[in-house]
């Protein structure tokens, strides 16, 4: 069990719970609006577990997440939409959404994870939003704020039925209808879970260790003969990889690809939020940070948007619970669990467990 | 070589950077009328900027604390400016120019009070907790500039909020065929002063010794006597005090300003410190005015290039200088 | 009265205890040293002491009045100085400077100064140049100078004359008795010879412990304890 790397019972538990509603989503909750919230948590599951690895296991702060994510997108949202829908342009252009991501990832890191941490923070964050501002402004090729809007292979069509039933019409299992939609959210559902096990394989490796023990005392890990700035770097394009990865998920899944999607700060920050809430450096906080926070994203609005509702006779209170006022509260929740809860659920939980 | 570099550090070293530039401009732009308005432009905007960073950098240098929050105190700077500014309107439409500045100077001086509020509120309530934690220092200053540009957005409305320019600071001044804006000749005065008070400050007074050696050294300086912590609040309060007045100035400048205007300028402050180097003023006002200066000549000779070119210029002095051109010795 | 009296004290860095029980008195006047091993946690008694690195048990009594736990800044003020070992100097400022902030109001006794002058004329020279551009043996002379420079009761100095030249040693040497004819030196020293040379009274700290406590002559004369206690080949 403890190869795994850490984290109680109760938190395998609960991350496999969520699995096995991930698996089950179509069938479990039918309906359009439950699995493009299924789809998202499990591109969210990657997306936050690789920047787990990043923040959690190596201690570097970047901000440039979304960037790889969008990059990822991008590549494979331009090569349809420049061509016709078809597997080759799918293939190459996430192709090469990817390994901009890793040129760019080793770049940064080669010129910046030399300084200090705290530096390197501020060069993402600059190098990021260059790179939304450049998306929104070369409008030609990436839509600008529109984004773009493309057909992926006919297979993924929901017009496309996997197989007939006997009247000839497009088959029905447990009363869900078998179309290309379905095949596209396990294609998402399977790649996820892929990605998922390599990065979890990853922190239990020796790389992982040497990562820790980096995190823990760079001085000493550096007089122990590691090359700090060549690991961090390598993580660094690596989970960028694994970000762009993500991205090429999403844009197949959306058939859309804009600002807003992908590299905008909000993305950034519920990414932050993910990892916090769940549990940095657990990897299993990725998978319960995702999904909690990506239904709070799609439910909680309508609660919101229902006590504005209810209190509007009153001064201030609708203003501050206007369901566009989202991020208030999400900065708000954010700053108290880095303040009383830095261990997330899965920190916090499995240390319980521990104590007892 | 080894004698050229002698010589340039004779002459002031790198902070000759923003001369050579501009001189290079000339050689590119060869219009001196246009020249001379674009290097006027990248000095006031240098100034603003100078204002908005120092505080984020004298920050740095004395307590080691990075506040990714630090310009959400230019974003209220500009709204409380732009706001006393709109009740105004008389002074600032009349015809006298006492009135007109005065105008303004109580703009200003309600921009700096309410960065003064903000910056000790901010200080006590979500710094104190997380010294010496950089990884959570980070995560929630970048919480607070979210919550902030929120907060702006509950208490101004969402959509962008003209600003007032007083009546003697519209039009531009004209001298043979070179055109100068005369809010920017403002702009540039006003950052020369501050500039000069804060070098002041930092190197006639004891309050600056204090600052000076704390920068180097906290410990010892609490070691002879003296408490560093109450020396924090004082400079954190300044710094957000500087900003919001930055803020107010830029408020003018663009005449238009919105609620995400404090992340915008949090990217191209970063920028100004990193190249500069952390921790001194001196370094920040060379950043400041090299950014200003860029942008405005690129922005003439490759409009398309000016947002990539403060990024370029961020990545060639990384790579020369991996801690900026001037930072504080540590 | 004891000008300092330790008793109990324990000190944590991190995780660990690096003083265990460190107890014992230092008579007003003369020259304490403490001697050790390295890492045997003299460098943190002091620190505790001073308040930088406060002791979460036990009691530091300075003059009689408890002062475990105050700030740095109000020990300073009662009349602690410390002279730490790597002399915490100001490099960006001037010899000047430095010893300004030294004063609690930024004025000089002129009749101090010229004192202060006589004993390090080095300082008197490079009075205006930058702390930075100094050498060892001058830092260490501003270092002891700014903590002389207003009268204080005790005054604590961590290994002042690692790295000097055997000339400064002495005139190093010089300098304390002249000090110590009005105030309480602390002395934290692995130079045996200088130590014995200046101390009256004597500890030996072993792995965060207080192990022996007597007076340097005694001490001197007992080559067993020293082998024992310091492993000295003297």
């Amino acid at each position: 069990m403890t190869k795994l790397g850490p984290g109680g019972w109760s938190v395998r538990l609960i991350v496999l719970a969520i699995g096995v509603a991930l698996l089950l989503a179509p069938f479990l909750f039918p309906g359009v609006r439950p699995i493009q919230v299924a789809a998202r948590i499990c591109v969210f599951i990657v997306l936050v577990a690789s920047y787990d690895l990043l923040i959690g296991y190596t201690g570097v702060v970047s901000f440039a997440h979304t960037m790889f994510f969008g990059l990822g997108a991008y590549g494979t949202a331009i090569a349809l939409s420049q061509s016709d829908a078809s597997w080759g342009a799918l293939l190459i252009g996430g192709a090469l959404g990817v390994l901009a991501a890793l040129v760019l990832a080793v770049l940064i890191g080669l010129l910046s994870l030399r300084v200090r941490a705290i530096f390197f923070a501020m060069v993402t964050l600059a190098v990021a939003s260059v790179a939304l501002v450049l998306a929104s402004q070369l409008s030609g090729l990436t839509g600008g704020e529109d984004g773009l809007t493309y057909s992926t292979p006919d297979l993924f069509s929901p017009a496309t039925p996997l197989w007939h039933d006997a009247a000839g019409k497009t088959a029905r299992l447990f009363g869900v209808r078998m179309d290309g939609q379905i095949l596209a959210y396990y294609l998402v559902f399977f790649c996820a879970l892929l990605l998922y096990l390599l990065l979890l394989r990853v922190t239990v490796s020796p790389l992982g260790t040497v990562l820790k023990a980096i995190r823990e005392n760079e001085a000493r890990a550096e007089a122990l003969g590691y090359r700090v700035v060549a690991y961090r770097t390598f993580v660094f394009g690596f989970t960028a990889v694994m970000a762009a990865l993500a991205g090429v998920l999403y844009a197949i899944w959306l058939q859309y690809t804009g600002p807003d999607t992908t590299l905008s700060f909000e993305i950034m920050v519920d990414i932050l939020l993910m990892v916090v809430i769940g549990g940095m450096g657990t990897m299993w906080g990725a998978v319960i940070g995702a999904a909690a926070l990506v239904m709070a994203q799609y439910y909680l609005r309508d609660v919101m948007q229902a006590a504005a509702g209810a209190t509007a006779g009153l001064p201030l209170l609708p203003a501050l619970l206007n369901p566009d006022r989202w991020l208030l509260w999400l900065g708000i929740a954010f700053i108290l669990l880095v303040y009383f809860f830095p261990a997330g659920i899965a920190g916090t939980l499995t240390r319980r467990e521990a104590r007892k | 070589m080894n004698q050229l570099s002698a010589t340039m550090t004779r002459l002031g070293g790198v902070n000759l950077l923003p001369l050579i530039v501009a001189l290079v401009a000339l050689a590119l732009i060869g219009a001196p009328s246009i020249w001379i308005t674009l290097t006027v432009a990248g000095l006031a905007m240098g100034m603003m900027l100078f204002l908005m960073a120092s505080g984020l950098s004298l920050v740095f240098g004395l307590m080691d604390v990075l506040n990714f929050g630090h310009s959400a105190f230019a974003s209220l700077g500009a709204f409380v400016a732009a706001t006393v500014l709109a009740h105004m309107s008389g002074w600032l439409g009349a015809d006298s120019w006492v009135l007109n500045l005065g105008a303004l100077a109580i703009a200003i001086a309600a921009a700096v009070g309410a960065g003064l509020i903000g910056g000790f509120l901010f200080e006590t309530v979500i710094i104190r907790p997380v010294y010496r934690d950089h990884l959570r220092q980070i995560l929630i200053t970048m919480g607070a500039l979210i919550v902030s540009e929120q907060l702006i957005i509950v208490v101004w409305g969402g959509s962008p909020l003209p600003v007032a320019r007083p009546k003697i600071l519209q039009g531009a001044f004209i001298w043979g065929d070179v055109s100068i804006e005369n809010y920017r000749i403002f702009a540039v005065v006003l950052g020369v002063m501050v500039y000069a008070g804060l070098y002041v400050l930092l190197n006639r007074t004891r309050v600056g010794l204090l600052i000076r050696a704390g920068v180097e050294n906290r410990e010892m300086v609490e070691a002879l006597g003296f408490r560093i912590g109450r020396l924090f609040i004082g400079v954190f309060m300044l710094g957000s005090a500087l900003a919001a007045m930055g803020g107010a100035m830029w408020a003018g400048y663009q005449q238009l300003i919105s609620p995400d205007m404090g992340a915008k300028m949090m990217i191209v402050v970063f920028i100004v410190v990193i190249i500069g180097g952390l921790g001194s003023i001196e370094g920040t006002l060379l950043g400041a005015l090299l950014v200003g200066l860029i942008d405005n000549y690129v922005g003439f000779l490759l409009p398309k290039a000016a947002l990539a070119s403060n990024m370029v210029l961020m990545m060639v002095i990384l790579m020369w200088r991996p801690n900026g051109l001037r930072p504080a010795a540590k | 009265m004891n000008a300092l009296e330790l008793s109990g004290v324990q000190t944590r860095i991190g995780r660990y205890d690096v003083l265990h029980d460190i107890s014992f008195s230092v008579p007003e006047g003369g020259v304490f040293v403490l001697l050790g091993r390295n890492g045997a946690g003299k460098t943190t008694t002091l620190r505790s002491i001073m308040g930088l690195r406060a002791p979460h048990a036990g009691s530091v009594r300075f003059r009689g009045e408890e002062i475990a736990g105050l700030h740095p800044s109000v020990i300073a003020r009662r009349g602690v100085a410390f002279v730490p070992e790597d002399m915490g100097i100001f490099r960006s400022l001037t010899v000047a400077e430095n010893m300004t902030l030294a004063t609690l109001r930024g004025r000089f006794d002129g009749a101090r100064l010229e004192w202060i002058h006589s004993l390090f004329p080095a300082l008197k020279t490079f009075w205006n140049s930058t702390a930075g551009g100094l050498s060892g043996g001058q830092k260490q002379m501003l270092a002891v100078a700014r903590a002389i420079i207003e009268p204080r009761a005790l005054i604590m100095i961590d290994e002042p004359t690692k790295g000097l030249a055997p000339a400064i040693v002495d005139a190093m040497a010089e300098a304390f008795r002249e000090i110590a004819r009005d105030t309480t030196i602390l002395l934290v020293e692995q130079n045996f010879e200088f130590a014995r040379s200046l101390g009256r009274d004597m500890g030996v700290i072993e792995d965060g412990r207080i192990v022996h406590t007597g007076t340097m002559a005694a001490f001197a004369e007992d080559r067993a304890l020293q082998t024992r206690l310091l492993s000295l080949s003297v």
